[in-house]
C-alpha cells in the first residue's frame, strides 16, 4: 500500500481540486482530507456519512471560585499567560496542568477537552475519512494522525492500494502530521512569487521527514518567466516537476458544480491532471 | 487600532488586501504590518522592507543534570505532553514535543533539571516604504507556530494602525493572531470552497466578539454566493476585488495592487474609513 500527500505550503494553489481529480482517476484507494481545519474535499466527493467519533484531546484548566485563596502562584507560573484575574482564558491555556499541580488550595481541575469531530464516509469514488477540529483548538497534527491511520486500516481492510491525502496549507503541526511515513509528497505550486518561497519551505519539510517530494505547477502559464525560475529552482535542489497545468476555467467550474474536473468536463487542465496521475502512479509503483 | 486579514481557506489573498491596506493607509498616517503567517510569511515578498532587527524566538526546554538526578520519574509523570521519558540510567526528553510550560523543572523534587533555550523562528523587524514591518519566521521543521505568533504579536504598536497578516485556518494559530483586534477583515473567493471556509471564518471571529466585513476577490459578475450568505448573516461586503489576469500577474511579480495599480489605494483607504466607523461606534457603546 502506497500513500501520496498533496501538499503546498501556500494556501489555495489547488490541492483540493486536484485530489480530487485524483479520486476519480485512481483505482483501489482510500481518501484522507487532513485539512481538518478547513476541509474542502466532501464539497467536490458529495461523501454519505457513515461513521462519526468524537475527538477528545489535550485538557483545560478550570479553577474552583469558591476554593481559590487568590494566592497568584498560577498566574505568575503560567508561561501562556491563560490564567489573568482567577480566571482561564481557554484560548491560552495549553492544556499543561502546571498549574493544577500546584495549587496550593487545590483549587484548579483539569477538564477533559472536546477538540472536534472524525468522519468516515462514503463517496461515489471510494471511502474517505475526514474530520472537523473544533475553532481555536489545538492538536491539529494528532487529529491528522487519527484521520491517517483509520484511513490506513480502512485500505488494509478493503485491499486498497493507494491512499489518498489532501494535506493543509503551511508548514506546522498538521502538515508535518500529514507528511512524516508517506511514500511521496505531492507538492502544488504557482507561478508567483510567494508560490515559490513557500514550495521552497515544504521541500525543506519534506526533506527535513525524509519524503520524496515531487512539483506540479498550476497554472503555470499566468506568469511563464516565473514557471521557468521554479522549474530551474526544482532541477537545482533535486526534485522534478512532474506536471504543469494552465489556467483554465472550467476548473472553477467544476468547483461550482461541486464535482471533481476530470468527471466534469474535458478541457486543458484536465488532460494535464489525468498525465500528472499516470505520473504519480507510476512514482509510488517505482517507490 | 488593529486590524487583523483572516480568510478561513488559503490564497484568497489575504497577502495582497494586507499590503495594499498598509500601503493605501500609509498616504495618511503612520501604518504598521505584522506578518502573522510564520509558516509561510509572504508579506516581505511584496513590500521588499529593510530588516534592522532580528532576534531569536526560543522555547525553554528541559536539560537534565545527571549529578542530581535520581531517576524518579516525576518530571515524566508531570509532562502533559509526553515530551519527557525516563528509563533506568537516563532521562530522554523530546524538544519537538514540549510546550515550555516550566512545569518539570518546578517540580523536580531535587531540583535536577535547567532550562535550555531552545530556537525555533525568528522575528524580523524594519521599514518598508516609511511602513513598520514585522514578521515572524517557524523555523523549517518545527511544529509549534504559536510562540513565534506570540512574539510579532508582543510588537504591536498600540498607537499606529497595526495591520495584521493572519495564517489561513481556523485552529490555534489563527486565533491566537486575531485575538484582542479591534476589527477582522475576512478574504475569500466566490467558489463553494471559499464561501464553506468563510463560513467557519465567521464562526471564530465571532466567537472571539470581534466585528467583522468580508473582502471578495477575484469576483465574478453575477456571481452572487458570497453576497447572499453576508447579507443573511448582517456581514458587510466592504470591497470587491475582481478576476483579473492582470491582477493575478502583478501579485505573480510580487507588486501590490495598490502600487501596480494606485487607483485602488482610494477603495482600500475607504475601507478603512468604514471599518473606523465600526469600531469607534462599538467603543462608543462600551
Amino acid at each position: 500500500m502506497k500513500e501520496v500527500a498533496v501538499l503546498s505550503g501556500k494556501g489555495g494553489t489547488g490541492k483540493t481540486s486536484i485530489t480530487g481529480c485524483f479520486a476519480a482517476l485512481a483505482s483501489k484507494k482510500v481518501l484522507a482530507d487532513c485539512d481538518v481545519d478547513a476541509a474542502d474535499l466532501h464539497l467536490l466527493l458529495q461523501p454519505v456519512n457513515r461513521q462519526s467519533e468524537e475527538f477528545w484531546s489535550g485538557q483545560l484548566a478550570l479553577i474552583d471560585e469558591d476554593k481559590c485563596t487568590k494566592c497568584g502562584l498560577c498566574q505568575e507560573q503560567c508561561r501562556f499567560n491563560a490564567i489573568r484575574n482567577f480566571k482561564v482564558n481557554p484560548t491560552f491555556c495549553e492544556g499543561c496542568g502546571f498549574c493544577s499541580r500546584i495549587c496550593p488550595a487545590c483549587a484548579i481541575n483539569m477538564q477533559d477537552n472536546l477538540a472536534g469531530k472524525w468522519y468516515i464516509s462514503d463517496t461515489f469514488y471510494g471511502p474517505l475519512v475526514h474530520a472537523r477540529l473544533g475553532i481555536a483548538q489545538e492538536n491539529s497534527g494528532k487529529l491528522v494522525a487519527l484521520v491517517r491511520q483509520h484511513a490506513r486500516k480502512i485500505a488494509e481492510a478493503k485491499g486498497c492500494t493507494t491512499i489518498i491525502t489532501d494535506g493543509p496549507p503551511g508548514i506546522g503541526c498538521p502538515v508535518i502530521s500529514s507528511l512524516s511515513g508517506a511514500d511521496l509528497a505531492l507538492l502544488v505550486t504557482e507561478p508567483t512569487v510567494s508560490g515559490l518561497h513557500d514550495l521552497e519551505r515544504i521541500i525543506g519539510v519534506c526533506r527535513h521527514f525524509k519524503v520524496p517530494a515531487t512539483v506540479c505547477i498550476n497554472k503555470y502559464d499566468i506568469n511563464e518567466e516565473k514557471s521557468s525560475i521554479i522549474e530551474k529552482y526544482c532541477t537545482g535542489n533535486g526534485v522534478n516537476v512532474i506536471g504543469k497545468i494552465p489556467f483554465d476555467t472550467t476548473v472553477n467550474s467544476a468547483v461550482a458544480h461541486g464535482i471533481p474536473l476530470v468527471e466534469y468536463k474535458d478541457s486543458p487542465a484536465a488532460g494535464e491532471i489525468r498525465k500528472l496521475w499516470k505520473s504519480v502512479n507510476s512514482l509510488l509503483s517505482a517507490n | 487600532m488593529i486590524v487583523s486579514v483572516a480568510s478561513g481557506k488559503g490564497g484568497t489573498g489575504k497577502t495582497l488586501v494586507a499590503t495594499s491596506l498598509a500601503i493605501s493607509m500609509a498616504e495618511r498616517e503612520k501604518v504598521q504590518l505584522l506578518d502573522c503567517d510564520v509558516e509561510e510569511p509572504n508579506d516581505h515578498l511584496f513590500l521588499k522592507p529593510v530588516i534592522t532587527d532580528r532576534e531569536a524566538v526560543s522555547m525553554p526546554v528541559p536539560r537534565v543534570d545527571y549529578a542530581r538526578c535520581n531517576f524518579c520519574g516525576e518530571c515524566a509523570q508531570v509532562c502533559a505532553y509526553k515530551a519527557i521519558a525516563v528509563v533506568p540510567g537516563s532521562v530522554l526528553v523530546f524538544d519537538q514535543l514540549c510546550h515550555g510550560c516550566g512545569a518539570c523543572s518546578y517540580l523536580c523534587p531535587r531540583r535536577a533539571i535547567v532550562e535550555e533555550s531552545r530556537e525555533m523562528g525568528v522575528i524580523e523587524s524594519g521599514v518598508a516604504n516609511g511602513i513598520d514591518f514585522v514578521q515572524g519566521r517557524l523555523t523549517v521543521g518545527e511544529a509549534m507556530a504559536v510562540p513565534v505568533i506570540r512574539r510579532v504579536k508582543a510588537k504591536i504598536k498600540r498607537d499606529l494602525l497595526a495591520i495584521l497578516d493572519v495564517s489561513p485556518g481556523t485552529s490555534c494559530p489563527v486565533v491566537q493572531a486575531i485575538e484582542g483586534s479591534d476589527y477582522c477583515l475576512l478574504v475569500t473567493e466566490p467558489t463553494p470552497f471559499g464561501l464553506h471556509d468563510l463560513e467557519l471564518a465567521v464562526e471564530t471571529v465571532h466567537q472571539l466578539g470581534i466585528p467583522c466585513g468580508v473582502i471578495i476577490n477575484r469576483a465574478v459578475s453575477g456571481e452572487t454566493l458570497v453576497h447572499e450568505y453576508c447579507l443573511r448573516e448582517g456581514i458587510p461586503v466592504l470591497l470587491e476585488i475582481p478576476l483579473d489576469r492582470e491582477i493575478a500577474r502583478l501579485y505573480s511579480e510580487g507588486v501590490t495592487l495598490a502600487e501596480g495599480r494606485p487607483q485602488w489605494q482610494a477603495e482600500f483607504r475607504a475601507v478603512y474609513t468604514k471599518i473606523e466607523g465600526v469600531v469607534h461606534e462599538r467603543s462608543g457603546r462600551a
